[in-house]
């Protein structure tokens, strides 16, 4: 009767606690067996792949994607979507960018202001889906090139370097790990990602916020129906992913030691692939974190492998597009089965 | 009579749940055969088989003596078998004619659809059936009793042999029954089997040939309908002979008013409401179908605006514009229509139950407490007797009556002052729906206030310790509840359309 578990695990996610993380792996054990299948393709295919510099590499290109994706995981799961979230992480990096190189404020703020910035876009995307009906697919395409265009009047079109504040790089590219424990130089952004998706996790899982994030995608009128203030919990779920944003704009701008205006565009698309990979349904109400990340591993291990491999960027895009299909395709059929 | 269908141990096993052992059942030609049971029983789910939504785990099912497998339901469609499920499943955003004929519609050239043709014939349908749809209206927007209304000229536009009717007239008016009844005969009349599922005892006695009983996914029997007295049936069905009691009316008059509704008014569906009630009091809404009473509910508990009108709460007026306003005063509200606006399907049981008290689960930084979540939940669920492998078993998976449980136990555990009850019984099995009477009953001698809206004018009857009834959205009279009241004197304040303002209140103040 290992189905009963399954079904009741999918409602919630996992990260937390023990005997839910085994209804949740298994659940995502189709994602997971692809990710160990493709690592172990990789390995056998090229010897610089399954090497520590190149595990980190792809951690490290995992980073961003990975803490969008879980941005979208929750706006997912309320059964919207969010098209603004790569432009977003631009125009945070550039708000942190404007108070620490313009103002030459300290680093602190810099960081607070460009996640304190995103959650408040996030809440202006929010009260258009929830208070203003506006479907969430049009208020954030709206909200996606608003964001693209005023990075680029703020800067000039130029980027914004982030010379004069020591210690930038170092927030994704710096390793704390790696000071305890030299053997394992972790890179920061992927500690960063790992705790934005352990709160997530929590957050999905083990709150009232979450478990309405959940009946928001399964049945808005009901949840509404049941005397909640269906609109302002929504609009908090914007407003958190909009939170997360930032912390993206922050590790992708340390990355560059600098905020690219220009930059952004498309990582949005990544982003939701990476969460539909990991079996969240688009209809909301079902997915979890766990299986987001692994989502996120998986384009970026096939992202690396493909380019050790020497196979023309062209073919990678190729090759990422029809794992999305089938992805979903097997979700499908697991889903039919059980 | 030949037989048309023959269903032979079935066997049918769900996660958790051993939803169907070894049962039988047999169909003739021109007959009605009842399909009875408790929530849970396992009808659906052979009847689900029959028509192709389901595969059975083992067990043969035979159609005019072939053995056959259906392994779709468009299979069970070649094979002449049609069926009206128990959960309404039409297209919201498409017209009421595309409803109708969605998958078999009528073609032109180059693969266009004759949209002419088909709402002519959507309008023979309808004309056959007495019912007054317009054919080309989008489905968003019906009444549920019209939606079902539309989902049986669903079933009988395909011609089937077989028809299977899951629990069609839950959210029918006696008058719609009535039209239904007589299509019933007709198709009889022309040879087509039906199976029909209610837990209706009276459609039992008028409309069956034939019953047949299920117990715990068992088959127990099956009997001629006209020599089999009722109590005798219901015995098979739960396992025991149940006692019926009356309605033991309180005396009121030095009790609070918990609620006081002032010339509540919307369009031409709320018409200068009036009304109060006290705590402990179980006011009854009769009336027809279509008549106001659950658009008067949703207005006052905020989910439709309203045009006008004062809702008192204790004395105190109440700003009400949304359900969460609405149960920061203490009111909740049982919808109707519990797949849409009830439950979330996909969550499971205890989630269910939590929805509506969340917060109350919750820490100071909105953490929950699962633990205390699944205990209340588990309590619920034997206080209720809710037929589920546990609470961890997702709501959709759950039988009609059984999900009608879970969205009662979400307002009890709410603890609201005033309660409001829409159809709290509708597809609940006869057992199951004197244990909400009795519920009913303790509610308000805790001192709730409860309103109980209902179609079926014995449970008005058996419930009410007062009855206000409505047609065409206006408040026509207050009966007294108790032995005395008749069913007639409410199908006369039902149909009263002059309007008699001055005698309602005069009845009101009486
Ligand atoms: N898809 C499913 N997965 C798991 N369990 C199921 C599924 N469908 C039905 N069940 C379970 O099988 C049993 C029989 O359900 P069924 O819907 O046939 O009952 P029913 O007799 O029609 O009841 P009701 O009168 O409440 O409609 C119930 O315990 C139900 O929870
Ligand atoms: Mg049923």
């Amino acid at each position: 009767m290992n189905a009963t578990t399954d079904k009741t695990a999918s409602t919630a996610s996992q990260l937390s606690s023990g005997a839910r993380l085994a209804g949740g792996a298994q659940q995502k054990l189709l994602a997971f067996a692809s990710l160990i299948a493709l690592v172990i393709g990789f390995s056998l295919a090229s010897p610089n792949f399954f090497q520590v510099s190149n595990i980190m590499a792809i951690l490290q290109a995992t980073s961003v994607n990975g803490v969008l994706a879980v941005a979208a995981t929750a706006v997912i799961l309320t059964g919207g979507i969010d098209l603004s979230i790569g432009t977003l992480m631009t125009f945070c990096a550039v708000v942190a960018g404007v108070v620490l190189t313009w103002g030459g404020l300290p680093l602190p703020l810099g960081l607070l202001a460009a996640i304190g910035a995103g959650a408040l876009v996030g809440l202006a995307s929010g009260t258009f889906v929830a208070r203003m009906k506006i479907p969430p697919f049009i208020a954030t395409l709206g909200m996606m090139l608003v964001l693209k265009g005023l990075s680029l009047i703020i800067t000039g079109a130029k980027p914004i370097y982030f010379n004069d504040t020591p210690g930038y790089t170092e927030i994704s590219q710096g390793s704390l790990i790696g000071l305890v424990i030299p053997a394992l130089p972790v890179p920061n952004g992927v500690l960063v990602l790992f705790l934005v998706a352990l709160a997530m996790a929590f957050v999905l899982s083990r709150t009232v916020l979450g478990r309405y994030t959940y009946a928001l995608g399964s049945n808005e009128e009901a949840v509404r129906l049941s005397g909640v203030n269906t609109n302002a919990w929504k609009m908090a779920v914007y407003a958190l992913a909009g939170g997360i944003c930032g912390i993206a704009g922050i590790l992708i701008s340390s990355r560059l030691n600098s905020a690219q205006p220009a930059l952004g565009l498309g990582y949005e698309l990544d982003a939701i692939a990476a969460v539909v990979i990991g079996g969240t349904s688009l209809a909301g109400g079902r997915g979890t974190v766990l299986g987001t990340l692994i989502g996120a591993l998986i384009m970026s291990v096939l992202t690396n492998g493909l380019r050790i491999l020497s196979v023309a960027p062209e073919w990678q895009t190729v090759v990422t597009g029809a794992i999305i299909i089938l992805a979903v395709y097997a979700d499908q059929l697991r889903r039919q089965r059980g | 009579m030949r037989d048309l269908v023959n269903m032979e141990r079935i066997e049918k096993r769900f996660p958790g749940v051993h939803a169907l052992k070894g049962v039988g059942f047999d169909l003739r030609a021109g007959e009605v055969h009842a399909l009875m049971g408790e929530n849970g029983a396992g009808k659906s789910t052979l009847m689900k088989i029959l028509s192709g939504v389901y595969q059975p785990d083992s067990g043969r099912i035979l159609v005019e003596g072939r053995e056959v497998m259906f392994g779709s339901p468009r299979a069970a469609q070649d094979h002449g078998i049609g069926i009206i499920h128990q959960e309404l499943a039409l297209m919201k955003d498409l017209t009421v004619a595309q409803n109708i004929f969605i998958g078999r519609e009528p073609r032109l050239s180059f693969g266009r659809i004759d949209e002419a043709r088909q709402n002519r014939e959507a309008r023979e349908l309808f004309a056959a059936l007495n019912i007054d749809i317009d054919p080309r209206r989008p489905v968003d927007g019906l009444s549920i009793a019209r939606q079902q209304m539309v989902e049986i000229a669903k079933a009988l536009s395909a011609r089937s042999k077989v028809l299977i009717m899951d629990e069609p007239t839950a959210a029918l008016t006696d008058g719609e029954i009535g039209e239904l009844f007589a299509m019933i005969e007709k198709l009889k009349s022309e040879g087509v089997g039906i199976v029909y599922i209610s837990h209706k005892m009276d459609e039992i006695k008028r409309i069956s040939d034939r019953v047949t009983v299920m117990r715990d996914g068992e088959y127990v029997g099956t009997v001629e309908a006209q020599d089999t007295p009722i109590s005798r049936i219901i015995e098979m069905m739960v396992g025991r002979a149940l006692s019926d009691e009356a309605v033991v009316v309180p005396d009121l008059t030095r009790a609070e008013t918990a609620l006081e509704v002032i010339d509540l008014n919307r369009g031409r569906e709320i018409r200068t409401v009036s009304f109060s009630l006290r705590k402990g009091e179980i006011l009854g809404f009769a009336g027809l179908m279509g008549a106001g009473r659950t658009e008067v509910a949703r207005a006052i508990f905020g989910a439709d605006p309203r045009e006008s009108g004062d809702i008192l709460v204790r004395g105190h007026k109440a700003d009400i514009r949304s359900p969460a306003d609405a149960v920061k005063a203490g009111i909740g509200y049982l919808s109707e229509d519990r797949k849409h606006f009830g439950l979330a399907l996909g969550m499971n049981v205890a989630d269910n139950i939590a929805l509506a008290s969340l917060p109350a689960f919750a820490n100071g930084v909105g953490r929950l407490d699962d633990g205390r979540m699944h205990r209340v939940a588990r309590d619920f669920i034997a206080r209720l007797g809710i037929r589920t492998p546990s609470e961890h078993q997702e709501v959709r998976l759950l039988s009609g009556g059984n999900q009608q449980k879970v969205v009662i136990a979400k307002w009890l555990l709410r603890d609201c002052d005033i309660l409001i009850f829409d159809e709290p019984t509708r597809g609940i099995d006869i057992g199951a729906k004197s244990e909400i009477y009795r519920l009913l009953a303790d509610l308000a001698a805790d001192g709730k206030a409860i309103i109980v809206i209902s179609s079926e004018l014995p449970e008005v009857l058996r419930v009410s310790h007062r009855i206000a009834v409505m047609c065409e959205g206006q408040l026509t009279g207050f009966l007294p509840g108790g032995a005395d009241t008749t069913q007639e004197q409410i199908m006369q304040l039902a149909t009263d359309r002059s309007g008699l303002r001055q005698a309602t209140r005069q009845e009101e103040t009486a």
